[in-house]
């Protein structure tokens, strides 16, 4: 019987020829990262090891990024502490404000990060590298010590779902509305502990971008990782980015899957997940009119170029509703100064938004625009649990980036079709 | 190793930003994280706990961030062990690593009572109500995590190994 792209990829790490499901494996790293809230808790645990050098110090990546540029004082020793261990051991990427980003945006954007390799990360996002073609997996701040001290990592193989989406996409559905919708379908923990392979002509014809979106909210159905095999497409992303050699792994026809879904994404409307779970997402009709206090747009789920160029086509020639705070997160400095570049910065302030330098901020509820009681937010973040964004009687919905600029027009939740007709850019 | 203590019961899907709220992410300190413990769930939660105690919820407890300072504000608030009808991948493998003892058991789970005293042996897995009737037996943990947890947490075991390598 034939691998699927996971299986593969941690049986190359692992030198085997082949693995199977539920199989205990020691994978070889060919990298690990850690962020200003996990990395401390990483550094602590590795000095226990009483070492003087990190496995690989040019493939340990430290991104302070959640709590920068730094909110409070507290915040600022521990990217102290940060910026202190990249330095005592030599840590070649290491980011600091201002040549920085949101570190799931950045990784892909340098290059860093290429098909075929195995990848831990201690930040539960890091499965958005998956889009890439490469396994890549969030664990906690122990693991990754140890991998930061040994390059390796142990992992049980992950049973493989497969989801097949058929079709041509509808105007304003982007990446965002087809894994809402895959999460409404199977459920928070629906992918628990598994591998979640997204496939089918309308994946085809996603762009990098929406990969990348759908991949990094594979943990908010449980998953393990998400993934996409590499094509033309990925190619023409990574050709020029890649820091390292890279190889393209597939599934096989006959690879074994646990389940198969498929989709027709032709019918699939922009979705909004109501509070307080991803799994809460609903076509944006059945929300429409939900009043809203802010709009968030940006995170590593949504803080691409290309979701600022939706949001932009929305917003320009427009004014954000009096009732809204609209914040704007460019998703890493090369995005901020590509958006910068193009007038989309322009066409935010000049609608009556704030553009913020790259952070995580508000989407964990850090800063940057945290909700008092009782506030509502859209965001195009990722997770809408109870108090996630702020006051624990505040509440979050997700969209994608044109639900939510279209909501910033007109002070509610809103189709975008409403603001400005079928999508013409 | 036997833990008895009240049970805590909360419900399925319970994520770590209920368990620690990002606002508190700016230490780790395990005292300070712990008088955080669950706050969003229940804001006396922490000041209620006694050491000992034990945590019991539905399905996927721990879902969400891969933050670690999750099972640290448990494991300093006293907590003996968490007993779950299933755990989220990321935060299972976080409480085996710092030696926060957990339990999948779904009967347990279901039939355990906020208010319930129940004695567990965490070696066999086995979970005595004494409140009332009732023996329940968790799903064993692999041989490999078994050897994780009696090295004493990741760190250890894996600083055994660099030894025996050098």
């Amino acid at each position: 019987m034939g691998m699927t792209i996971t299986e593969k990829i941690l049986a190359a790490h692992a030198g085997k020829e082949r693995v199977t499901p539920g199989e205990l494996v020691k994978c070889r790293l060919d990298l690990v990262l850690a962020n200003d809230i996990t990395a401390p808790v990483a550094i602590n645990e590795f000095e226990k090891l009483g070492l003087d050098r990190v496995f690989d110090p040019t493939r340990v990546v430290l991104v302070p990024d959640h709590f920068t540029p730094n909110k409070d004082i507290k915040s600022a020793e521990q990217s102290k502490r940060v910026r202190e261990f990249a330095r005592k051991f030599g840590i070649v990427n290491y980011f600091e404000v201002g040549r920085m980003g949101i570190e799931h945006c950045l990784l892909p954007e340098q290059g860093l990060v290429v098909p075929g390799d195995c990848v831990i990360g201690a930040d539960s996002h890091t499965c958005t590298y998956g889009a890439l073609g490469a396994f890549a997996t969030g664990v906690g701040s122990t693991d990754l010590a140890a991998g930061m001290a040994t390059g390796e990592c142990w992992f049980k193989v992950p049973e493989s779902m497969k989801f097949v989406f058929h079709g041509k996409l509808r105007p304003w559905v982007t990446g965002k509305d087809l894994i809402l919708h895959c999460i409404a379908d199977i459920g928070v923990d629906g992918a628990r502990y598994r591998s979640m392979e997204f496939t089918g002509d309308a994946i085809k014809a996603l762009s990098l971008e929406g990969r990348l979106t759908m991949c990094n909210m594979a943990i908010e159905a449980g998953a393990k990782n998400g993934i996409v095999s590499p094509d033309e497409k990925t190619q023409l992303y990574i050709k020029d980015r890649a820091k390292r050699p890279y190889r393209f792994y597939t599934s096989d026809p006959d690879a074994h899957y646990v389940e198969v879904r498929q989709y027709d994404a032709s019918l699939i409307e922009p979705q909004v997940a109501f509070p307080h779970l991803p799994e809460n997402a609903r076509p944006v009709s059945e929300a429409q009119g939900v009043a809203i206090d802010q709009v968030v747009i940006g995170s590593c789920t949504n803080g691409r170029i290309e979701d600022l160029r939706i949001a932009a086509y929305i917003l320009k020639g427009r004014k954000v509703h009096p009732n809204i705070r609209l914040i704007v997160i460019p998703g890493t400095q090369e995005i901020y100064l590509q958006a910068l570049r193009e007038g989309l910065l322009e066409i935010f302030v000049e609608a009556g938004g704030a553009v913020s330098t790259p952070t995580c901020g508000p989407c964990l509820g850090g800063h940057m625009g945290i909700l008092a009681k009782g506030e509502r937010a859209l965001a195009t973040t990722n997770r809408n649990f109870v108090g996630r964004m702020g006051h624990p009687e505040s509440e979050v919905y997700l969209a994608g980036p044109a639900v939510a600029a279209a909501s910033a027009v007109t002070g509610c939740i809103t189709h975008p079709k409403e603001v400005v007709g079928s999508y013409a850019g | 190793m036997r833990v008895k203590g009240r049970v805590w019961k909360f419900g399925n899907d319970v994520d770590t930003d209920l368990i620690i709220p990002a606002r508190y992410l700016n230490t780790t300190d395990p005292a300070e994280l712990a008088a955080h413990c669950m706050e969003d769930a229940d804001p006396s939660f922490a000041k209620k706990v006694a050491a000992g105690d034990i945590i019991v919820a539905g399905k996927n407890f721990g879902c969400g961030s891969s933050r670690e300072h999750a099972p640290i504000a448990i494991k300093g608030a006293g907590v003996a062990c968490v007993i779950a009808g299933s755990f989220a991948r990321i935060f299972y493998r976080n409480a085996i690593n710092i030696g926060l003892p957990i339990l999948e058991a779904p009967e347990a789970a279901e039939a355990l009572q906020d208010g319930d005293v129940v004695e567990i042996d965490l070696g066999s897995g086995t979970i005595k109500n004494l409140t009332r009737e009732g023996l329940y037996q968790a799903a064993p943990f692999p041989p490999f995590m078994q050897e994780i947890m009696q090295a004493g947490g990741l760190i250890n075991y894996v600083r055994e190994r660099m030894k025996n390598h050098a």
